[in-house]
């Protein structure tokens, strides 16, 4: 079950916006999401929604490969939806019982949707592009600044890598420590919702368990390889802008130019 | 020679404590241990679980530092604190879970974060990584996950990521237990390689004793004491003194000793089966 859930997972394909500097890709990420709440009208819908359409394209990740993520919030999705379908005032269109459906909240409700479907599938694109640890030094650059004000930015960013390292093998220990509790008789699949709440308790603390031993155990291992902190560190792969950067630069300041205009 | 590792009468006591702080006694770990090892030697540390050979090794990479005696790493003496990073530089650890000790998500990166802290420049990490993975056979996995590799591919990268930092010496804490026969076999040939090819000294920490039979020296500890010393035809002809430390013997030695205790006249310290052979053979000749 949890590993259906696209989101935040790296697809290795060979594109363009693979190869970008991830500090373009997080600021153009961050500009596009709040591309999306500058308006209101169908065409800015359409300039957003063919600009992320071209990128995907050109990013070579199969259009199924992103969707697939959507399954994911599908709930938080119908939620959205659903409230802002019944719960909008207005002129009345339909009704049945204490629902009614609103011609305002037909509207709302539709741009809502298309709204969380564009932000979810271009941050994910992100990260279906950017490798775990390009992210992470993208941001560890970008919040470099904070640094003056005692920001532990490198540190952050170090805990960040590190847990996505992490993050397939505590898996794969969680998978061990259910199949060992099934195998002594313990039911994870009937009951109610609390009795299955206190099922997980039996997984949960051998997992903790487990998981310090193995924090204790990286952080004796990155001391013995010399790691003290951000501090007179070198990078294997420094950042560096290229060409290519300008250029999708470029492309972002068009397409806010382009939404400027079809708000005016 | 230059010497590698040299202690003298290192103590060291772990103290145990109840809720309020008080001792409650005192565990030594490491009892009145003088050992040296010269540079370039292939060293085999055996002893059963308590033995203090862990303690040993975090001592030697400067992340215990001893409560009594001296303990001099590569000309550095470990109490000096301003020279902590030199030690860790000079003698790297390999520690027993591959996957506790791999930092990055992928081999190369891994291998560069060693040289990263020490603050190599950019240039001369990529020639390094290059160097470590081909040292250690990895080369071509470079750009892999480190999640799907073996176990002993694991290791051979963790070993890469000590060589990337130019070390004198590499210990290793049981690095094999928790692989399969295989890849007990890889991580053991490339210490073997970098041992003769880089002339790197290698501090092995184990109890297979198979691993033992080509090292250039071996070291028994038992609660807290080293208490033989020798190659390891010398150690391993005492089959006896062995058993006494709760440690086998490899089977051919074990083998021929129960023959010879039952009257067959074969020398002590045979320890691999060719040698058996042979010892089997001249029997009959005569």
């Amino acid at each position: 079950m949890i590993r259906d859930i696209t989101i935040g997972q790296y697809y290795p394909a060979d594109s363009i916006i693979h190869r970008l500097d991830p500090r373009v890709k997080l600021i153009g990420t961050i500009v596009y999401i709040v591309s999306l709440f500058l308006f209101h009208s169908f065409w800015g819908y359409l300039i957003t929604g063919t600009f992320l359409l071209s990128v995907i394209l050109l990013s070579k990740v199969p259009i199924k490969f992103i969707v697939r993520g959507l399954k994911a919030v599908i709930f938080l999705l119908l939620f959205t939806v659903a409230f802002n379908l019944f719960l909008t005032p207005g002129e009345e269109i339909w009704k049945l019982g204490f629902l009614h459906i609103t011609r305002e909240g037909l509207r709302t409700a539709g741009f809502m949707a298309i709204r969380l479907i564009t932000l979810i599938l271009g941050s994910s694109l992100m990260t279906f592009t950017t490798t775990p640890n390009q992210l992470t030094d993208g941001i560890e650059n970008l919040l470099g600044p904070l640094k003056v004000i005692h920001v532990p930015v490198h540190e952050v960013a170090m805990m960040m890598s590190i847990a996505l390292r992490f993050i397939p093998i505590l898996l794969e220990e969680t998978d061990k420590i259910m199949k060992a509790q099934q195998a002594r008789g313990a039911d994870f699949e009937t009951g109610n919702l609390i009795k299955r709440a206190k099922a997980m308790v039996p997984i949960l603390v051998p997992l903790f368990i487990s998981a310090f031993r193995r924090a204790s155990d990286l952080a004796m291992a990155m001391e013995a390889r010399c790691y003290r902190g951000g501090k007179g560190r070198t990078k294997m792969k420094p950042l560096r802008y290229h060409g290519r950067d300008a250029v999708a630069f470029l492309v972002f300041i068009a397409y806010i130019a382009a939404i400027v205009i079809f708000i005016k | 020679m230059k010497k590698m590792i040299d202690a003298k009468n290192l103590v060291f006591e772990y103290i145990r404590r109840d809720e309020e702080g008080n001792v409650e006694g005192i565990n030594r770990a490491i009892d009145d241990v003088t050992l040296d090892v010269q540079e370039g030697d292939f060293v085999a540390i055996l002893g059963h679980n308590g033995s203090g050979k862990s303690t040993m090794a975090k001592h030697l990479n400067a992340i215990l530092s001893p409560t009594e005696g001296t303990l001099y790493v590569n000309g550095y003496n470990v109490a000096d604190e301003e020279r902590l990073w030199d030690i860790r530089q000079s003698a790297g650890m390999v520690f027993q879970n591959p996957d506790n000790q791999i930092i990055a998500t992928v081999v190369e990166e891994d291998v560069g974060f060693g040289p990263e802290n020490l603050g190599v420049e950019t240039k001369e990490i990529w020639k390094r990584v290059e160097e470590s993975l081909k040292a250690v056979g990895m080369y071509e996995y470079r750009e892999h996950s480190p999640n799907k590799l073996s176990g002993g591919q694991k290791q051979r990268v963790a070993i890469a990521g000590i060589m990337a930092m130019r070390p004198k010496c590499i210990i290793l804490d049981e690095p094999t237990a928790m692989l399969d026969p295989n890849g007990r076999k890889e991580v053991i040939k490339t210490l073997h390689d970098l041992n003769k090819h880089e002339n790197i000294t290698i501090l092995l920490i184990t109890h297979y004793m198979d691993e033992v039979i080509d090292a250039d020296k071996v070291i028994v500890m038992d609660a807290g004491k080293v208490v033989m010393q020798g190659t390891p035809r010398e150690v391993f002809s005492r089959v006896e003194d062995m058993k006494k430390y709760r440690l086998d013997v490899p089977q051919v030695t074990e083998l021929a000793y129960e023959l010879s205790q039952k009257g067959m006249p074969l020398p002590a310290g045979i320890l691999t089966r060719e040698e058996f052979v042979e010892a089997v053979c001249k029997l009959k000749r005569r």
